[in-house]
């Protein structure tokens, strides 16, 4: 069943104006509007995703990827679109507390930057235990045991629990993220560039936990990152962007294999 | 054109009508590249179509547009599920990954896999997708890799450290297991000694049973003769003849 239907997401930092989305995008090869000066950083970004399914998002830096994850993890506001989750309606719509709720309950979001996504000064247990809390945990030793519990599944040292985050390696930032994400059992997750900046082994055993807990737990996830391989790993669909549109879509293993677009040809032939 | 019925008036397990597939290189001034030209075949339930021909005739382009990693430019591949029959060719992409795995199986040249996984855990992963139990999984893995002689103590090593024949046997043991009703094979065995290879090819007609129709590309031309009932040959994108196979296989 389609867990989360996306409808022509778009994002314009800057003022904006009536020309912007006409003077920007790939056959333009900017997505900076020459009229108003403002970024579109995404526009008529279209897609489903339904539950199990891994959609992953490439391109090039700069050319969107993130701007549709912040979108869809409730992290910004788009300048248009809907973001229609299953028994939700458009949470892109929804007031402020709603927003909350969906963001704390059913969403989960392992961010680019570890400090977007934790508190570096908090313990690991503490950064994990906070988002059972938004969620409305209240029992210490309820919380406790569900912590040990996500920290053994994202296999996190349970005794590191209690040491701030900042003392963990990035690998284990990164599990801490993912910890967190799926803490509530959300039905959606985001994730963007689930592996840069971690050593090749690491990276490894970071995609094959996350794809583990995401087959089990039949999850719906978007996962953006510029290295193909991570997404050819793990995404089910691709959607490829370029200048914040998308270019081509499809079954990721086409998409690779038999890329339609020039730009996608060209994409995929600078990195085999 | 031919119809999707064959001599017996039977719908087979797959038809296959004028498939061609033409890429369009963007990259290189937009030179077309041509890699099949309509190919028209058909397999029955339970039958072994061997594809044979040259280094780059076209046969690997084939079963990748059986399995849809390739889009076809143009044709139908017809697979007929048991209830009803789906153009491959053209069917929305989410019926393609439902049929992937369980329905039809796809053994690559090559095995790609997260590098930390256990060799026994990516050959259970088709079973528990289709449902089995991670125990009742992982068991007929093990038995699978057993019978592909994958000496034990590899069974819970990482194929990304293993040699060229023992990951073929990782990845034929992951094709097979399932018992799609549509088996690809892309050169299973081409890494393996002539004893694995007979192990190999026994297992194949042992576990399949009598109802999977497998398209299988072979260079080794005694091995097309005893597993095969149908060679095709392709020959620069097209197919040149379709014969059957000198006898049964002892
Ligand atoms: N807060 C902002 N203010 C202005 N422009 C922004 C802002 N955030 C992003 N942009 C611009 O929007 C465009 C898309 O950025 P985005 O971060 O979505 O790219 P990305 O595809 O995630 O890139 P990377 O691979 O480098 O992470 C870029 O041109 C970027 O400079
Ligand atoms: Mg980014
Ligand atoms: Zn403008």
């Amino acid at each position: 069943m389609t867990f989360l239907d996306a409808d022509g997401l778009t994002k314009v930092y800057g003022e904006g104006c009536s020309a912007c989305l006409a003077t920007t995008g790939p056959e333009y090869d900017r997505n900076r509007c020459p009229e108003c000066d403002s970024v579109v950083a995404c526009a008529d970004v279209s897609f489903e995703v339904r539950d199990g399914e891994v959609l992953g998002i490439v391109g090039e830096s700069g050319s969107g990827k993130s701007s549709v994850a912040e979108i869809l993890a409730l992290d910004a506001d788009a300048t248009a679109g809907t973001a229609t989750i299953r028994g939700h309606g458009d949470v892109l719509d929804a007031d402020y507390q709603r927003r909350r709720e969906i963001r704390d309950e059913h969403l989960g979001m392992v961010h680019q930057h570890v400090h977007d996504g934790l508190n570096l000064s908090f313990t690991g247990g503490g950064n994990v235990a906070e988002k059972l809390l938004s969620a409305g945990w209240r029992h210490y030793g309820d919380i406790r045991s569900r912590v040990r519990g996500l920290f053994e599944e994202t296999e996190v040292p349970v005794d590191r629990m209690d040491d701030s985050a900042e003392t963990y390696s990035g690998g284990m930032q990164r599990r801490v993220q993912i910890a967190k994400a799926i803490a509530n059992d959300p039905g959606l997750v985001v994730l963007d560039e689930p592996t840069t900046g971690l050593d090749v082994s690491v990276q490894a055993r970071v995609l094959d936990t996350f794809r583990r807990l995401q087959r089990e737990q039949d999850v719906a996830t978007v996962v953006v990152s510029h290295d193909l391989s991570v997404v050819r790993l793990l995404a089910d669909r691709v959607l490829v962007m370029r200048q914040g549109r998308i270019v081509e879509a499809g079954l990721t293993d086409r998409v690779m294999e038999d890329p339609h677009h020039e730009y996608t040809q060209t994409l995929i032939n600078s990195i085999i | 054109m031919s119809t999707s019925t064959n001599s017996d008036g039977e719908q087979p397990r797959l038809a296959v009508t004028d498939l061609s597939k033409r890429f369009q290189m963007h990259v290189v001034d937009g030179r077309e590249v041509v890699g099949l030209d309509s190919v028209e075949f058909d397999v029955a339930a339970g039958e072994f179509l061997a594809v044979v021909g040259e280094s780059g005739s076209g046969k690997s382009s084939l079963l990748k547009c059986l399995h849809r990693t390739y889009e076809p430019t143009d044709g139908t591949i017809e697979y007929d599920t048991g209830d009803s029959v789906v153009d491959l060719a053209t069917c929305n992409e989410r019926t393609i990954l439902s049929l992937r795995g369980t329905d039809v199986g796809y053994v690559s040249q090559f095995l790609r896999e997260i590098p930390r996984v256990p060799a026994v855990d990516v050959v259970a992963r088709p079973l528990r997708e289709s449902g089995s139990s991670p125990e009742q999984a992982r068991e007929t893995a093990r038995g699978l890799l057993e019978r592909l002689q994958l000496p034990r103590e590899l069974f819970d090593a990482y194929p990304a450290t293993f040699s060229g024949g023992e990951r073929q046997r990782v990845n034929f043991a992951r094709g097979i297991a399932p018992r799609p009703r549509l088996l690809l094979l892309d050169e299973p065995t081409s890494a393996l000694d002539p004893e694995t290879r007979e192990h190999a090819l026994k297992l194949l007609r042992d576990y399949l049973g009598d109802d999977t129709a497998v398209v299988g590309v072979f260079h080794n031309h005694d091995v097309v003769e005893r597993v095969a009932d149908r060679v095709l040959t392709i020959d620069d994108a097209r197919v040149v003849d379709v014969r059957p196979t000198g006898g049964e296989s002892t």
